[in-house]
């Protein structure tokens, strides 16, 4: 069978996708955290520059950002592998959900926390890391699941620009045996699910584990 | 590592710590504090009454600089207010404040809600922040609940646990907005005792409070407040006795009646 044959390629196309989505994710959650963190800051700039990239990014389909990354970059000198642009992508891209994310979670801390915090004397960085923060973060890890798994989807599109990953490769082999095509993209499928179904789960144990009582 | 609090030694009881001048402020056209001009004796008690909405809780947050002012200054210790930022850290870190709502830390545990401030503000070392957190925590009867979770604990005991977090930073200053109007009668006593053994011990304290009862045992003064503005200040003794503005005697009419 075709799919089976075929199962080295569809590990290394995995491994790719694999490496894509996690190094994306970690990127894309630091960046998003400290932009939801200027979203929220008492400087204006700051706040400005947050706003900016959220409402830029955010409404930018994520194959013209893709398109930006590998064609015009670069006429601007900024010549990248072409997986390190797909990297770049991803990451900047799904920063600016969780941007969002975060954003609502600071937002759903009660007032009182911060100002707790202010009163023993924190800093605006002390309040946002020791209790604001750890707070928000426990109460938006669903919806962090969420992005990570449009995420890994996500990551396919990096198919349509040289980057040989799961489903670009898994395109290729079902053109070159038609009769198996559809097989081999349900074998392409399911290894997506390899990757988004266990994140849920485990993402459910975290915040079963993290949860506080109020 | 400072002395305890009740160990340190204070610069003469009189001396003015706490002072505002001239102090108003505005939400919109709202007029919320009216020319308040107050000050606090250091080791003084200072019992902050008046009916909903005349500013007193407003005035307590202003202190500290949770609310900010519209014209007017306040100084703490000879330093007045800076804006925002690391010199208003500092000086909040010398002001205790305890809320109404407790607003203890909801994912640190009892023990890191007291030593979290002494470690990351004041850079205290981990094993004396506990050692003095535990202390204060035995002194506020919550000594065996140091490892729970504020949620796992009651009102009254949330509140004395507030009590601690502040007295951990070993403040200048302590401010109680309404710290027993969220509690259940019979928490109300366990918290005002901690605050009484509190003045008793020299502690200068700004309290707003509805508790008639803790005006007089350990008040020095108190200050009536209506729309925004200090009517009446008096020993508690002359001021339950013989109010001297209309305004306070309807106040105390209608809440010592029953």
């Amino acid at each position: 069978m075709a799919v089976w044959d075929a199962r080295e390629q569809l590990l290394t196309g995995f491994g790719i996708t694999l490496r894509l989505t996690l190094v994306a994710a970690v990127a894309a959650l630091v960046l998003g955290t400290v932009l939801g963190a200027m979203r929220v800051s008492p400087i204006p700039p700051l706040r400005w520059l947050g706003t900016a990239y959220v409402e830029l990014v955010r409404n930018t389909p994520l194959t013209l950002v893709f398109f930006f990354m590998v064609f015009v970059a670069p006429r601007l000198d900024i010549i990248l592998e072409f997986r390190t642009s797909a990297y770049i992508a991803l990451s900047v891209y799904t920063a600016a959900f969780v941007c969002e994310a975060v954003r609502s979670g600071i937002n759903s801390v009660s007032t009182g926390q911060a100002e707790a915090a202010r009163a023993v004397g924190m800093t605006f960085g002390q309040n946002l890391r020791l209790v604001v923060l750890p707070q928000a973060m426990r109460s938006v890890i669903p919806t962090l699941v969420n992005i990570f798994v449009a995420l890994t989807k996500n990551s396919s599109v990096a198919a349509g620009f040289f980057v040989g990953e799961l489903f670009g490769l898994g395109r290729t082999l079902a053109i070159r045996n038609p009769a198996e095509g559809v097989a081999m993209l349900c074998g392409v499928a399911v290894l997506y699910l390899i990757i988004t179904i266990p994140s849920g789960v485990l993402a459910e144990r975290l915040e079963r584990k993290v949860a506080i009582a109020r | 590592m400072t002395a305890p609090v009740d160990e340190e030694p204070r610069a003469a009881v009189g001396e003015p710590l706490v002072v505002l001048d001239g102090v108003n402020k505005w939400y919109g056209d709202l007029h919320v504090l009216r020319d308040i001009n107050l000050s606090v004796a250091r080791g003084e008690v200072v019992v902050v009454i008046g009916p909903s909405g005349s500013g007193k809780s407003t005035l307590c947050r202003a202190i500290n600089r949770l609310e900010t002012i519209g014209d007017g200054t306040i100084s703490i210790d000879g330093e007045p207010l800076p804006e925002e930022g690391k010199a208003l850290a500092r000086l909040r870190a010398d002001v205790g404040m305890v809320f109404q709502a407790f607003n203890l830390f909801a994912h640190k545990t009892i023990l890191e809600n007291v030593t979290l401030g002494p470690i990351k503000v004041r850079k205290q070392k981990k094993a004396d922040a506990e050692e003095r957190a535990r202390e204060l925590l035995d002194r506020v009867g919550v000594g065996h609940q140091a490892d729970k979770y504020p949620a796992q604990l009651s009102g009254g005991q949330q509140q004395r646990v507030a009590i601690a977090r502040a007295l951990a930073m070993e403040p200048k200053v302590m401010l109680f907005d309404e710290p027993t109007s969220a509690l259940d009668p019979e928490m109300i006593k366990e918290v005002l005792d901690v605050m009484v053994d509190l003045a008793k011990r020299g502690m200068t304290m700004i309290v707003v409070t509805h508790e008639m009862g803790f005006a007089r045992t350990a008040g020095d003064r108190v200050v009536f407040m209506s729309d925004g503005q200090i009517v009446e200040e008096n020993t508690p003794e002359e001021f339950f006795t013989n109010p001297q503005s209309d305004r306070a005697k309807d106040f105390l009419g209608k809440i010592l009646k029953h």
